[in-house]
């Protein structure tokens, strides 16, 4: 079991850029962790679920800080603070879906701190595997959440494979609705994947939330023109306004020409292990107009195929009417 | 190990009034000392981890200069020590509070350049070269309360106190780059400063009034 005590110690590194932190997370491979904002990071080590020997400390590294506007659209550098994605001005202006979901994380010191590289990159909040228990997810051979007893009720409703963890990160819907493409560093090169690739869940790999391997760090966040300046929704429900994760969030772009709507992308956290694309919800409302009956038909068939745990059966309405909300009032 | 001892003379940070020390000073350097001793066999533990009697290879350096309060304090810092135990057991600055130590709560709000963050959340090797504000740093140099911590009392803020030192250092923050908020700006402002006690209401009275009379 967990203690809640003193972290075990670490050796702390402080590179200040991009190639020192990746010869250190290179030469100390699965052995080392990657820190940013701590906030998670911290969290484990005083548990003592996850003691790394080395901690790689991005704080220093500033070419990683930052929000750039390009022909093709804006890139974010990792190490940007959540607080400085909300109030960023050409977010506002261009994608303020994002700026909306970052402002919802938390609160205002854990945004203050956090950065949209580890709150993309954090791990899921599955109470079981925090507290230390050998579920599958941490190398074991049971879900202790899928069990009649368990308490699943933030658990998912979706393509559940052995574990029934989600995503808690109220950015990571944002991103993947805006069609983020994210880019990795490690030793062998750079390589770019779209957000919606970036994301995996236990059926890919049980022990990990993204395609990032050891030594890898994430670098960038490329946002593509696409959708700017698009109509935007983004709404999070959680027990408390503050600190809670969402039990269910929704992030829509849509794009309408004259009354009609010709693109769209909606996209779910807290129902699957990643953030949920709907595709028949957004071939659903192509080419209809922006009204309560296409509203109601997206709530309906978002929610399709949703298979409930013992505790979580009210996510299902909640989620069809996130969704009937993102479009019939975006 | 080596720690570094808490000698509240030789403190700039608390220069010794009228050449000796009063009652006060001796009991807290006693304190101040006595934490220091016992945070270190804390934050050691009882194994014999890297960069506990030695600089881990490669690693940070132990032996670091915060800015504290506009002072610069000389600390011994292991890498896995957290600001708000630097601050409160090797500093003797227990105006801080730590209440859930996980980011959950906001006892431990201090300033880093007039940014609010967790201070138990954070780690300690972090700030270096960063200005750090805790609550005994915001009294004017004639010992006056800062409007924000007079306002809290003639607006009867607090009620156990607990969250109090927290719910300070946030409305401070408000105040510097929003000198004239609205009472929703101070309530999303103050969302991470739990107070069990549940005197928000008198808080952001205290922040409004504190606003006013600036
Ligand atoms: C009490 C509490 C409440 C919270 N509530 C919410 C909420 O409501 N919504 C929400 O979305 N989030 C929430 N969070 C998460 C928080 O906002 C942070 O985003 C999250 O903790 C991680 O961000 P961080 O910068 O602190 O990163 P860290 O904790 O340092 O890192 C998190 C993880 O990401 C990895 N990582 C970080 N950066 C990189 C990188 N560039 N490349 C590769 N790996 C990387 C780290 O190795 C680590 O595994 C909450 C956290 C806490 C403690
Ligand atoms: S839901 Fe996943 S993380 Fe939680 S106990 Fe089950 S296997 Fe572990
Ligand atoms: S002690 Fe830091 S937030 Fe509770
Ligand atoms: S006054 Fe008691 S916790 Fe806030």
């Amino acid at each position: 079991m967990a203690t809640k005590d003193m972290m075990r110690p670490f050796q702390l590194f402080q590179p200040e850029s991009l190639d020192g932190a990746l010869a250190l997370a290179d030469k100390h491979g699965g052995d080392g962790w990657i820190m940013s904002g701590g906030n998670d990071s911290l969290s484990w080590f005083k548990d003592r679920v996850k003691s790394p020997v080395a901690v790689i400390d991005l704080g220093g590294v500033t070419d990683l800080v930052g929000i750039r506007e390009t022909a093709n659209g804006i890139e974010i550098g990792a190490q940007t603070t959540l607080t400085e994605i909300a109030e960023s001005d050409v977010i506002q202006s261009k994608f303020s879906v994002l700026s909306d979901a970052a402002r919802h994380v938390a609160t205002p010191q854990i945004r203050n701190v956090s950065s949209i590289g580890g709150n993309l990159c954090q791990d899921t909040r599955c109470w079981y595997y925090r507290d230390g228990l050998d579920c599958y997810r941490a190398g074991g051979t049971k879900c202790y959440a899928d069990t009649p007893e368990g308490m699943n009720r933030e658990h998912c409703l979706f393509n559940a494979d052995r574990c029934v963890a989600v995503t808690p990160s109220d950015t990571a819907p944002a991103i993947v609705a805006l069609d983020g493409q994210m880019t990795i560093a490690g030793p062998n090169g750079t390589r770019t994947v779209p957000a919606e690739e970036f994301f995996i869940g236990p059926a890919i790999d049980i022990e990990r939330m993204t395609v990032l391997e050891p030594g890898e760090i994430l670098t960038t966040i490329t946002i593509p023109n696409t959708f700017s300046g698009a109509t935007f929704y983004f709404e999070k429900v959680a027990d408390r306004n503050s600190w809670d994760f969402a039990l269910v969030n929704v992030a829509a772009a849509i794009i309408e020409d004259g009354s009609t709507i010709s693109d769209a992308r909606v996209v779910c956290g807290g129902v699957e292990c990643v953030p949920k694309r709907l595709t028949v919800v957004e071939e659903v409302v192509k080419g209809s107009s922006r009204d309560e009956e296409t509203a109601a038909l997206a709530g309906q068939s978002a929610v399709r195929g949703a298979t409930p745990l013992n505790y979580n059966h009210f996510k299902i309405p909640l989620m069809e009417n996130l969704v009937k909300r993102a479009i019939r009032d975006a | 190990m080596s720690v570094v001892t808490f000698d509240p003379e030789k403190d700039p940070a608390n220069p010794p009034v009228g050449g000796g020390l009063s009652r006060r000073e001796l009991i807290k350097s006693v304190i101040a000392t006595g934490a220091v001793v016992s945070a270190g066999s804390l934050l050691g533990g009882c194994g014999s981890g890297p960069g506990e009697t030695q600089t881990a290879v490669g690693g940070v350096e132990r032996l670091i200069s915060l800015n504290i309060n506009g002072k610069v304090r000389r600390v011994d810092v292991v890498p896995h020590e957290t600001l708000a135990m630097t601050l409160r057991y090797k500093l003797g600055l227990t105006g801080t509070k730590l209440g859930c130590d996980r980011g959950e709560c906001g006892a431990c709000t201090i300033l880093i350049d007039d940014t609010p963050i967790y201070s138990c959340s954070t780690l300690t090797h972090s700030v270096r070269g960063r200005a750090v504000t805790t609550v005994e740093g915001l009294q004017a140099a004639d010992g006056s309360l800062h409007p924000v911590q007079q306002a809290f009392v003639d607006e009867l803020g607090p009620q156990c106190g607990f969250c109090t030192p927290g719910q300070i250092m946030t409305s401070v923050a408000l105040l510097r780059a929003n000198p004239n908020p609205t009472r929703e700006d101070a309530r999303q402002a103050l969302a991470g400063n739990l107070c069990r006690c549940g005197a928000y209401d008198h808080y952001l009275n205290g922040v409004m009034r504190a606003a006013q009379e600036a």
